[in-house]
């Protein structure tokens, strides 16, 4: 309130003795209204050790990648609620749980369920999310996955509580694929990553060189360095030798993929990791509203939105969004609401949004970023689905490994 | 913030050679979105006579009771822009507040109400005094405006919240706050019926609320052959002044909507151009005009047929579109 007054005593004395007035109009209609508003609590665990938010990389501002940890997002959706919340009577907390190891995991979860927070925002790898899951099997419980977007979470680690707000790998590569094929760009140099943490990425590519029938001319693995005994697998200018249209790069956490745009021997593009990359939220996007949440997000967070920050803030938004059609503050009624193809969620990326009910994951439209712009966004006109056409990104009902 | 007509040399003489650019020449007015002008047209030929650079961003138009004057909206311009139509310029800028996107005027024409998208705010500025008398918190985005000729009520839409609030003039409280669709967008007030139509833009859906009750009482549906209900965005709406039929535009699904307001049933279904957005009637009733922000063009369609008589090129993101006939 403090600062919406300020914001009026720009305009005179006149404007803020009417602010007064209508904070003391405001006072008495929640006099006169009976009921206390009910909560609806969130509540968001993190791991405070977590190798993707470090303050190194979220300076390096890589694309695709965190900028800051997801809960501003959450934050700035519940705030946005505050108006739904005043006309359904419903009022919205969020309570931060940071475990400082991932085995504290199931203490933090059991905290927070038993502080009222049935919708648990999980901001873990998919090791600290199967942990939650194996925690939360006799709790009223519905999970919503943040930030891993390995494929297995929602393959043959899913659950019936659990939601993921973030894309699958799959879906990322999936979009990638079809910018590939429509603008006839097939023959592949393939740069893999050699870390742990590559594989499920470079999995997931090769289902979509599947799927859209790219062809890989060319596969090497790169490694970080500068060993001139390696220089085979550490020199972009030697890695990308070779007869292709497009260098694509694998590379998770991306501090080799940034070195290879403008680096490569042949005058190639490079997408993947680097240079023309899917993510699923963009802050230059400026089409369904998307500039008015960027502005409240850059306001209340100092930095651009990521796609991470979007995951958190859509968890919000639905919840925000079932309290408002099913005007309770009931947990089974907004769950249900929420699982249900009923849910209509505007995710300001364009078109309905629900989740998948085969796996939990949330439908979406992904982003081909390049730089400061959004170059395409997926599904690329053309490609349809018998259904829905945001099910051409990532596994389907009759494509996937998720028994729940 | 004052702009100039950059064409008047070209204005000046095609104006004489279209018997005077006054009102009531009927000439078309557009706001282009990126282009940060309104484009004037020729109200039969459809030749561009000329653009009357605006602050950037202009949207939503609207004319003052004598159609004297045109209000343009002016999103990134932060002001309502004053264009003379006798003399095609922009006369002033009304500081209204930041990122105006669309608005309204009180019955007897004092009072603007303007939505600012950024600042989750319903600006009433006292055109008399020349000078905002109130900023009203209401939900994020809020879009659509409409004042009541009742003079006591003012409604708008919050995209973010999806709700319409309905606000008191005279107290600046927001009474009511009906859950509407998702994304409401935009207004249609049928005093008659007591029915205020909402357009929903991600439902896909319009809701038509009860004025007396303050609340939805029903909503419609629209399926235009050939697409899906996700593609139906609507976003405009336009009554004719006998209320017997609606005009809606279904944004990415291409189509405007031909609504039959007494059976509430869609009578036909006018394919137009891409993402259809804005509308606009002639006097008579017989050309109606439909804007088509990713086509740059505006569709016209003759409403005793509902055929589209002609497609014309217009600008950047054409949002608005008067007709001074």
């Amino acid at each position: 309130m403090t600062e919406r007054l300020q914001q009026l005593s720009r305009g005179g004395p006149a404007l803020l003795a009417l602010a007064l007035l209508t904070l003391c109009l405001l006072a008495l209609a929640g006099a006169a209204r009976a009921a206390e508003p009910a909560q609806i609590t969130l509540g968001y665990l993190s791991w405070e050790e977590d190798p993707r938010y470090t303050e190194a990389r979220f300076l390096a501002r890589l694309p695709g990648q965190p900028w800051g940890r997801p809960v501003d997002g959450v934050k700035v959706a519940l705030r946005d609620g505050r108006f739904t919340g005043k006309a359904v009577g419903v009022e919205y907390e969020l309570i931060d749980e940071q475990v400082e190891q991932l085995d504290e995991v199931p203490a933090a979860l059991a905290r927070l369920a038993d502080k009222g927070a049935n919708f648990v925002l999980l901001d873990l790898p998919a090791e600290g999310v199967r942990s939650a899951l194996q925690a939360s099997a006799d709790r009223e419980l519905l999970l919503f996955n943040v930030s891993a977007l390995d494929d297995s979470l929602r393959g043959e680690h899913c659950a019936a509580n659990l939601l993921h707000t973030a894309p699958s790998q799959r879906m990322l590569m999936d979009a990638l694929g079809q910018y590939l094929v429509s603008k006839k760009w097939r023959e592949l140099l393939v740069l893999d990553g050699t870390q742990a943490i590559d594989q499920p990425l470079i999995a997931s590519f090769d289902a979509a060189v599947k799927r859209y029938g790219l062809d890989v001319e060319e596969r090497r693995e790169f490694v970080l360095g500068s060993d001139p005994r390696q220089r085979g697998r550490n020199n972009v200018a030697l890695l990308t030798k070779g007869d292709y249209q497009v260098a694509v790069v694998l590379d998770a956490l991306g501090e080799f993929a940034r070195e290879v745009p403008y680096q490569t021997l042949e005058p190639r593009p490079v997408v993947g990791s680097a240079g023309l990359v899917p993510d699923w939220w963009h802050w230059s996007w400026d089409r369904n509203g998307a500039p008015q949440l960027n502005k409240r997000f850059l306001k209340r967070a100092k930095r651009h939105m990521s796609g991470y920050d979007w995951s958190g803030w859509v968890v919000g938004k639905a919840i925000v969004e079932a309290s408002l059609r099913v005007k309770s503050s009931d947990f089974a009624a907004l769950r249900d609401h929420i699982l249900s193809a009923e849910l209509v969620l505007d995710g300001f990326k364009g078109g309905r949004m629900n989740f998948r009910p085969w796996n939990g994951q949330l439908r979406q439209p992904i982003f081909l970023t390049a730089g400061n712009w959004v170059a395409a966004r997926a599904p690329i006109e053309g490609f349809l689905h018998a259904t829905n056409d945001l099910d051409t990104l990532g596994a389907n009902a009759d494509d996937h490994q998720c028994k729940r | 913030m004052r702009k100039s007509l950059l064409s008047l040399a070209l204005l000046a003489g095609l104006a004489t050679a279209q018997s005077g650019w006054a009102a009531g020449t009927g000439n078309i007015y557009v706001s282009s979105e990126d282009d940060n002008a309104v484009i004037v047209l020729d109200g039969q030929s459809y030749a561009r006579l000329g653009e009357i650079e605006t602050s950037d961003r202009p949207r939503d138009l609207r004319f003052n009771a004598d159609r004297t004057l045109i209000y343009a909206a002016c999103g990134e311009g932060d002001a309502i822009d004053v264009i003379d139509i006798a003399s095609g310029e922009v006369v002033k800028s009304l500081d209204v507040g930041d990122d105006p996107e669309m608005f309204d005027l009180s019955p007897d024409g004092r009072l603007m109400f303007s939505s600012l998208e950024d600042d989750g705010l319903l600006g009433v500025y006292d055109l008399e005094k020349d000078e905002t008398i109130a900023e009203i918190e209401v939900g994020e985005e809020p879009e659509g405006v409409l004042a009541h000729p009742d003079g006591k009520r003012v409604y708008v839409t919050s995209e973010e919240a999806n709700l319409v609030h309905v606000v008191d003039v005279q107290s600046g409280e927001v009474t009511h706050n009906i859950v509407a669709g998702n994304r409401p967008r935009r207004f249609a007030l049928d005093t008659g019926r007591n029915e205020l139509w909402v357009t929903n833009e991600i439902s896909g859906t319009v809701s038509i609320i009860d004025t007396e009750a303050n609340a939805v009482k029903a909503e419609l549906s629209f399926e235009p052959k050939g697409f899906r209900s996700e593609d139906v965005t609507p976003v405009g709406i336009l009554m004719n002044g006998a209320r017997d039929t609606a005009y809606v535009t279904l944004g990415t699904a291409n189509h405007v909507a031909v609504v039959d307001m007494a059976s509430r049933e869609v009578r036909d279904f006018v394919l137009v151009g891409k993402r259809a957005w804005g509308l606009g009637l002639d006097r008579a009733e017989k050309r109606l005009f439909v804007t088509n922000g990713k086509s740059d063009d505006m569709s016209i369609i003759d409403t005793a047929s509902l055929k589209v008589i002609k497609s014309v090129p217009v600008a950047r993101v054409p949002h608005s579109v008067l007709i001074d006939d």
